[in-house]
């Protein structure tokens, strides 16, 4: 614990990470803390073990795509700026920002929430959500509850339900289009940080 | 050059004399016969008033500034704002994403719900969050528990500064000479004390001793202590069993009422300390090697707790400091031996000092350091009526019911996991649970009820 200058003296590039990722400084210095708690060996990274020692996070079916979704340039090293970019993505939107033209997307946009939530559909990263990889994201979250048609007919509605073009497999378009409707904001957010 | 010399060890002389004359009248003496002067309680609600004056000006000029204070939530909130999945899954269909095919159906945007829970638990999770202190609303002048301390005014920098001067010039030697007048009186009286033949003047003359010396101690570390219900103080021949924060959990407890210790043999000050003891009431120190074996350490329990001329026994059944937030998961061990246990919740108030010990962030040394230099240590203590196996009842249900009735009374969260998980892994069946509950949603369609691990 401490004052908020001091721990954030130790951030390297810390106006950098606040200018990008939109954290006030108290935010950072509070994630910094987490960073050095997760990382129990000192290594100054982190690595998947730190994050699947998590207990409440070892309980979530889908725990293993969300570890790799950090990880996800295949690298086993994670550092505090990597991390800190990718928990930005549940800043919740600023409604009030000013859009400046040419500006790229803040990283909290709906847009790249989007994207986040897509790739821990799409583990091979083609771009596409192939019936495969659905069924593998319902096995993970139902497993030994319903029986193996009862997964088929689930993914096959689903598909059926978003898949424009009838490839077969839900592209990055129809998958914002089918969540048109749903309030990303609310349910990509976490609330607490604010 | 002499005048000024003379002059200066006459003062030097007069106030050591002021001092100690001081010292004995208001703390020492009463400390042996029992009896509090109140100077500590005004002393409480004095501080408690700086206090909000100083959070106020602190939320004042941070408006001022338009800095964004972090504010750290608690518990009451998050449980709040955590809908459960299944109000979740209600909300989603009414806000009508997806055909209405009658009945609830797989979305897209299931996967969000389990995410959000993932990566929440990255950014802070239930059972970490136990072993780190806990965080404040209003700041208490200490600038090791405050995220915000910025330089807001000079008048909070001032009495900042003046906070420390007192603290560290006149409350720490304070402190420090009392309890190094109360371990001394202890083990000097205890071994006295164990001179003397078995019988009852000599367990009378020890209750004595032992409770004179701990109310020394708790003076020594400003503790202002309130117990409830003291008509269910435990008596001989069963077990207490407590939630633990802090070693000084022991030094509270037994300034009201004497005890059995367990523990471990120590070396160095704290040997000398039990060794001590041990000579005037019997308590059971274990050998390194011993505390393994889990039958003999079982044995040594069930033959104290038999003979009921013997004090009841202390035990922390979580095995662990634990924030003071919440109770995590109690050992059966000491629920097996099948005698009456009598619960006891310690609950701290944290704006005037944090107890808890993070035995990974700091030793011993140090954390008594940063005990004696706060302002002082408020707690709770709650005697609960006593309790006994029932029948058909296992030794794990008996310590969850135990666990529950403190974490009730004490107004912690009662919390599933087990302070073991501070290196274990999670079992296999919590995964299921949860896998569990998001099918039946799915496919089944009745009420649930999220398990209380969630």
């Amino acid at each position: 614990m401490g004052s908020t200058s001091s721990t954030l003296s130790k951030i390297p590039n810390a106006d950098e990470l606040i200018q990008e990722t939109g954290f006030t400084s108290a935010h950072l210095a509070r994630l910094f803390e987490r960073f050095e708690a997760l990382d129990k060996d000192k290594k100054g990274y982190l690595s998947p073990q730190d994050f699947e020692a998590i207990k409440e996070l070892a309980l979530n079916p889908i725990c293993d795509r969300i570890i790799g979704a950090f990880f996800s340039s295949g690298q086993e090293m994670l550092d505090f700026s990597s991390f800190v970019r990718i928990l930005a993505h549940f800043r919740p939107i600023d409604n009030n920002r000013t859009k400046e033209p040419n500006s790229p997307d803040p990283i909290n946009s709906r847009i790249n929430k989007l994207k986040f939530a897509f790739q821990l559909y799409d583990q091979d990263k083609d771009g596409k959500i192939s019936r495969n990889e659905l069924l593998q994201v319902l096995r993970a979250m139902l497993e030994k509850q319903v029986t193996e048609e009862q997964l088929e007919s689930i993914a096959d509605r689903t598909i059926q339900e978003a898949d424009l073009d009838r490839d077969d497999a839900i592209s990055f378009e129809e998958f914002r289009k089918s969540l048109e409707k749903v309030n990303i904001d609310h349910k990509m957010s976490i609330r607490f940080l604010r | 050059m002499f005048l000024f010399d003379n002059l200066l060890c006459m003062l030097l002389g007069i106030s050591f004399t002021v001092w100690f004359t001081l010292l004995l009248v208001f703390i020492i003496v009463p400390a042996v016969f029992g009896v509090s002067f109140g100077i500590r309680r005004l002393y409480m609600n004095t501080l408690l008033k700086i206090f909000e004056w100083a959070t106020l000006r602190m939320e004042r000029g941070a408006k001022e500034k338009n800095q964004q204070l972090y504010k750290p939530y608690s518990n009451g909130e998050k449980s709040k704002e955590l809908a459960s999945l299944e109000q979740e899954m209600q909300e989603m269909r009414r806000s009508g994403s997806g055909s209405a095919l009658g009945g609830a159906e797989f979305e897209m945007s299931d996967i969000f719900h389990f995410c959000r829970r993932g990566v929440e638990s990255i950014v802070d999770d239930e059972v970490t969050k136990r072993f780190t202190a806990e965080e404040l609303e209003s700041w208490n002048l200490l600038t090791r528990s405050n995220y915000n301390f910025n330089h807001i005014s000079t008048r909070l920098t001032v009495l900042w500064g003046l906070g420390v001067l007192i603290r560290y010039g006149i409350l720490l030697p304070l402190r420090v000479t009392l309890a190094f007048t109360g371990v001394g009186l202890l083990v000097f009286l205890t071994s006295l004390i164990g001179l003397l033949p078995n019988g009852g003047m000599k367990s009378f003359l020890s209750e004595k001793a032992h409770l004179m010396c701990y109310r020394i101690c708790v003076r020594a570390l400003t503790a202002i202590i309130t117990y409830h219900d003291s008509e269910n103080k435990p008596k001989n021949g069963g077990i207490c069993v407590a939630n633990h924060t802090s070693p000084i959990d022991v030094i509270i407890l037994s300034s009201d009422g004497c005890y059995a210790m367990v523990g471990q043999v120590h070396g160095g000050l704290m040997g000398v300390i039990q060794r001590a003891m041990v000579k005037a009431c019997p308590h059971i120190w274990f050998e390194r090697s011993e505390v393994k074996d889990r039958h003999l350490v079982a044995k040594r329990l069930s033959d104290h707790v038999a003979d009921k001329t013997k004090l009841p026994i202390l035990i922390f059944p979580e095995g662990t400091c634990i924030n003071n937030t919440s109770v995590m998961m109690f050992k059966k061990g000491s629920f097996e031996i099948g005698c009456t246990v009598y619960p006891v919740a310690i609950k701290y108030d944290p704006r005037f000092g944090d107890a808890f010990w993070n035995s990974s962030k700091f030793g011993m040394v140090n954390y008594l350091l940063h005990m004696m230099s706060s302002w002082a240590i408020v707690c709770s203590v709650w005697y609960l009526p006593p309790m006994s196996r029932e029948e058909g009842e296992d030794a794990v249900q008996f310590a969850n019911r135990v666990k529950a009735a403190i974490a009730r009374k004490g107004g912690l969260a009662d919390l599933l996991w087990d302070g073991g998980l501070k290196r274990d892994k999670v079992k296999e069946v919590f995964k299921e649970e949860q896998q569990k509950l998001y099918s039946k949603v799915l496919v089944g369609g009745n009420r649930t009820r999220e398990p209380t691990a969630a």
